[in-house]
């Protein structure tokens, strides 16, 4: 199968990516190219075996594949100034975006 | 000392240690090599800094206080978050960020006492293999400067190489350390995935991504991935809870009878004949250190390209999806509302292949493709996971080339990303698979480009890889050439 | 029992956001603390900077183990956190790390009472899941012109999200469940409960159809932060829904806030894309792995929940299944009976005395179960009297009026026999003082018994004559006339000797 123009658009806005019409075309085009060697994935017999989420479920001789808990234990200090130096627009603490509608 | 800049990280160290030099000379040295950003390697630098942590290892080296690595200098891949430097990630959307904290290797090897020299280009966001994805500019190889370094960690390998710096930090996510240390004829090794924490390291792919030392010997990159490695308990729920190893005491075992894995699949139509001679060459060199040379399959090695480009993608617009103009980093200036504000500031701040990727990723996981792409890779890549378990029965590592060619010149793939894709066909399969994979010199191809050779070994046999290069090392001396000039 | 609106059956299903009362955030080390200076508990972790990672809290775990026993569900030994993906500026990472395929609480159910009228039905609603969560921050619309304001204090904060099946069919089967939920959260202590901050959050997805119909398509209520905007904001919403039908348009799928000042509910502006949040495994966290062991500990550590107490209460105090379940609305009204029923070894007439007087004092004024005047040994000793005819009901009802007024004599160690004791004192005082005494002595009644038969020869013809209830009338003029000091008891009796 191959991507169509609306698909492009579809996922563009998924992303949240303003694509000029020539750079939506070359992209298009790119991504229709990739998966040219996708396809072949789709002929490999993959019937009973339990999808890979993570490679850490493939190193039995580590045993690291549980998730790690931490203490209930609040320790970190304000640090917003910190935080909030490469912000873009903050006002009273508080991070400034155009006007939310709900 | 006049060639400080050709020494070792292990003479280095030694020499600062006896006081035969300071770490303010060597950084000073050092400093003064990066005047002008010779191959463009390095995306911020700051003598002020530099030399203040120099002074503090200098005092810690007088008062018997000194780490292992005490006023040895390193520079980090610009994916590495840093209290003290800019981090960009080579992308325009963080131009200009400063971090409000270090990350978790940056802080180790520090403590070891290196001194950080600044930060090294690298593709943005560590996509690419070839640096020319970096928004501030491509890296160009010390070799010869109308090819490519490799990528993504191109800056590193280059500085390595030029001398610039005796070591660097990169990272490896589909072989960015692997295939840029070979194409710069310099040696690096990537850990087993959680081996290295990646808290501070900026998240391209997280099930892939994993931090590695360049440099120019194995011994060099043993000292510091003794340093850098490390379970990270209480900043990643994906660092291994095993324990930090000397891989420096573990270098000096023969080769006998080691066993080496060759995977029909690496030495396929695909690989170019110049550097099937060198890796050929260098596989009797191993023949003749005692190892033993065993025939070997690994199957799905194609289908690691899709599976790679599905996932790590996937992974990569979630990942990425942070970058919104909100919290920090580039915000468009026009804008009409917030969902206008979202797409221009993102498609201001990523460059073409980021774009791509995101794209492609956000496809793989959208509604009614996630089983036919997402989970079907997912499945095959636990096939390529188990065909090396499989590998493993009959070989202690495996060794083969790292890239089908040598470095390719500057602007060759520029409108085929595809080709770039192609050509990390042998780093792949050990990157989905989490095994700990490194490239060492092992002779020159065309245009006297450097070949490097890839040993993938099992999960946590780090020590026995390394062990494998520097005997090979001891042998020879590839590792030892420089580029013209340096 | 479903009752129809219209000739339609109404459907609900509740989507609840419980904030578990942690510390420290489900991810990062930053404080919960509601209420701080804005982005003052948001740590990098929580604002998404660049290289951060998440860790998970063993607490929400915890809780969450908890609340899947207190509800009879399946806690999966193994369950995933996966990332739900769309932009919003309260949402830091771009994604929400939440569970999706495989979440930590699987099934369980809520039960409870509810009247209709004066009938009280039993109700069980099905739970599909609880899974762990991080809440998202908030966005500050106020006094910034054309632009919003975002805290991310808020931000990763841990939620249980508690789905239930479609299984409510009125709003008044819809606040009991959401009353019992509540309950239930507090109780076992794993949420704070407080709706106006936000801690506790229900979400009612309402749907009509005609009976034996297919489901409706339905419109979620966001954001209910009280059982009374609950109410009326479906039942708005039902009947909205109906007019829509009757009126021949088909009802669209939507996301929809209540607004307290109209009293209506009105369609959110819904993101385009909603629909696609693009959800996976978060590469970040491997698989949450519970053990066996750990439930079983949880499980010994926990209170008696509430359920369970009350079924205690039916076999140990022979209680009925009604009054079982009311004395549990409350971890105090439970002790309070409790301590009541030991301390007079009555437990029906003690669970009467507090259903009755007690409650009906609770509802007027703000006193509660935790600072009641009248202490459950003062309420014990005044049954023992009742029980020992000491005094009758309604004597007793004056006693306990006096307690009541007088909360300086309460007994507060009233689980000691000597706190029993002394309260046995200040009852018998009381009686004494007000002569309440229940009058024994027959010589004494029988005077009032032949002045009240004389006084009312029509009564006693009547009586006579074959009309029972004429005795009633005459009991009650010697109650009156004993100023309630007279046996009920005794009264007849004698009645029936002198006209038998």
């Amino acid at each position: 199968m191959s991507l169509t123009d609306q698909d492009i658009s579809r996922i563009a806005n998924l992303a949240r990516l303003e694509l000029q019409p020539d750079e939506q075309q070359r992209m298009l085009s790119k991504i229709n190219d990739f998966f040219s060697i996708v396809e072949q994935i789709s002929a490999v017999d993959t019937t009973g075996v339990v999808p890979m989420a993570h490679p850490v479920d493939a190193m039995a001789n580590t045993g690291g594949i549980h998730l790690r808990l931490r203490p209930d234990v609040a320790s970190e200090p304000n640090q917003r100034d910190a935080n909030q130096r490469s912000a873009p627009a903050v006002e009273r603490g508080l991070f400034l975006v155009p006007k939310v509608i709900e | 000392m006049t060639d400080l800049h050709t020494l070792s990280v292990k003479a280095l160290a030694e020499s600062l240690r006896s006081r035969q030099v300071s770490a303010v000379e060597v950084a000073t040295r050092f400093l003064a090599r990066t005047g002008g950003n010779p191959n463009n390697a390095f995306l911020d630098i700051d003598s002020e800094v530099t030399l203040a942590q120099a002074r503090a290892s200098d005092a810690k080296l007088a008062d018997g206080t000194a780490g292992p690595l005490e006023g040895v200098p390193v520079a980090h891949k610009d994916v590495f978050v840093t209290r003290d430097f800019a981090t960009t990630a080579g992308s325009k959307i963080l131009n200009g960020y400063r971090s409000p904290f270090d990350a978790t290797v940056v802080q180790r090897l520090r403590s070891a006492g290196m001194v950080s020299l600044g930060k090294l280009n690298c593709d943005e966001f560590a996509m690419g293999s070839s640096n020319e994805n970096s928004a501030y500019g491509a890296v160009t190889n010390p070799w010869d400067t109308t090819r490519v370094p490799g990528g993504s960690s191109g800056g590193s390998a280059a500085a390595v190489a030029a001398g610039l710096t005796p070591a660097a930090t990169g990272t490896d996510t589909g072989g960015s350390i692997r295939q840029p240390a070979a194409f710069c004829g310099i040696t690096g090794i990537k850990p087993t995935y959680g081996r290295a924490s990646r808290y501070g390291m900026i998240a391209y792919a997280s099930s892939l991504d994993q931090a590695g030392p360049m440099a120019r010997s194995a011994e060099d990159c043993a000292l510091l991935l003794s340093a850098m490695c490390g379970p990270d308990l209480d900043r990643d729920s994906t660092s291994l809870d095993v324990p930090a190893e000397n891989f420096s005491a573990k270098l000096d075992n023969s080769l006998a009878g080691v066993r080496v894995g060759i995977p029909k699949e690496f030495f396929g139509d695909g690989l170019a004949s110049d550097v099937r001679s060198a890796i050929d060459t260098a596989l009797t060199q191993l023949q003749d250190l005692g190892a033993k040379l065993v025939p070997i399959s690994l199957p799905r090695t194609e289908l690691s390209i899709p599976v790679y480009y599905i996932i790590a993608p996937a992974e990569a617009s979630s990942n990425l999806s942070r970058f919104d103009g909100v919290k920090f980093g580039h915000r468009t200036q026009d804008y009409t509302d917030l969902g206008d504000m979202y797409k221009k500031t993102r498609a201001e701040g990523f460059g073409e292949e980021v774009k791509r990727r995101i794209m492609t990723g956000a496809y793989v996981l959208s509604h009614g493709y996630y089983d036919a792409y997402y989970l079907q890779a997912q499945k095959i890549r636990r096939m390529i996971a188990d065909d090396f378990q499989r590998a493993f029965a009959e070989c202690d590592v495996i060794a083969g080339p790292v890239a089908p060619t040598v470095a390719w010149t500057l602007g060759n793939n520029a409108n085929d990303p595809l080709a770039d894709y192609l050509a990390d066909i042998f780093t792949l399969p050990a990157s989905l698979a989490g095994l700990p994979g490194m490239s060492l010199p092992v002779g020159f191809g065309t245009g006297h480009m450097p070949v490097g050779m890839q040993l993938i070994g099992n999960y946590l046999q780090e020590a026995q890889l390394l062990n494998v290069a520097h005997q090979y090392q001891m042998n020879t001396d590839f590792h030892l050439q420089h580029p013209a000039g340096v | 029992m479903s009752k129809l609106v219209q000739g339609y059956e109404v459907v609900i299903g509740f989507e609840t956001h419980a904030q578990l009362s942690t510390q420290s955030k489900i991810f990062s080390r930053a404080p919960t603390a509601f209420g701080a200076e804005p982005n003052t508990q948001a740590c990098a972790v929580d604002m998404a900077l660049p290289g951060t990672l998440p860790v998970m809290n063993v607490g929400a775990v915890e809780r969450a183990i908890e609340f899947g026993l207190a509800v009879n569900a399946h806690v999966a030994e193994r369950s995933i956190f996966a990332r739900k993906n769309y932009f919003y500026p309260d949402l830091p990472k771009g994604y929400q790390i939440s569970q999706f395929e495989i979440p930590v609480v699987q099934g369980g159910e809520v039960s409870f009472f509810l009247e209709i009228g004066k009938e009280t039905a039993h109700k069980t609603v099905r739970l599909v899941r609880a899974h762990l969560e991080e809440d998202a921050g908030k966005s500050l619309h106020e006094d910034f012109i054309g632009q919003s304001g975002i805290d991310l204090n808020r931000a990763g904060t841990p939620l249980l999200e508690i789905v239930t099946e479609p299984d409510m069919r009125s709003s008044d089967e819809a606040v009991a469940y959401a009353k019992e939920l509540h309950k239930i959260v507090t109780w076992i202590g794993i949420c704070d409960g407080n709706m106006q901050e936000g801690s506790f959050r229900c979400d009612a997805n309402v749907s009509v159809r005609k009976p034996g119909a297919a489901l409706g398509t339905r419109r979620e209520i966001k954001n209910l932060n009280s059982f009374k905007f609950m109410q009326q904001a479906i039942d708005y919403e039902v009947r909205w829904q109906i007019d829509q039908l009757e009126d021949g348009h088909a009802i669209e799928q939507a996301t929809v806030l209540f607004d307290p000042d109209t009293g209506e509910t009105r369609a959110m502006r819904t993101k385009e894309d909603a629909a696609d949040y693009r959800y996976f495994p978060d590469p970040d966290l491997p698989p949450l792995v519970i053990g066996r062991d750990w439930v079983e500990r949880v499980k010994t550590e926990m209170a008696e929940l509430p359920r369970v107490m009350a079924e205690r209460f039916v076999t140990q105090y022979g209680l009925p299944d009604y009054d079982a379940t009311l004395l549990t609305q409350s971890k105090a009204a439970a002790a309070y009976f409790e301590a009541t029923s030991q301390a007079c070894g009555q437990p029906k007439l003690a669970s009467n005395w507090i259903m009755g007087e007690v409650s009906r004092r609770l509802n007027t004024g703000d006193v509660t179960f935790d600072n009641l005047p009248v202490s459950a040994a003062q309420l014990g000793a005044l049954i023992s009297r009742i029980t020992d005819n000491t005094i009758s009901n309604s004597a007793a009802r004056q006693v306990f009026d006096r307690l009541w007024n007088n909360p300086d004599q309460r007994v507060h160690d009233f689980n000691e026999r000597g706190g029993f004791d002394y309260a046995l004192t200040i009852v018998d005082k009381i009686i004494v003082d007000d002569g309440l005494k229940q009058m024994n002595d027959s010589s004494a009644l029988e005077a009032i018994v032949d002045e009240v038969l004389a006084a009312n020869p029509k009564n006693v013809q009547e009586f006579k004559a074959g009309n029972a209830k004429a005795l009633n009338g005459l009991v009650g003029q010697i109650m009156k006339a004993s100023k309630g000091k007279a046996n009920p008891a005794q009264v007849n009796e004698m009645l029936n000797q002198k006209l038998g």
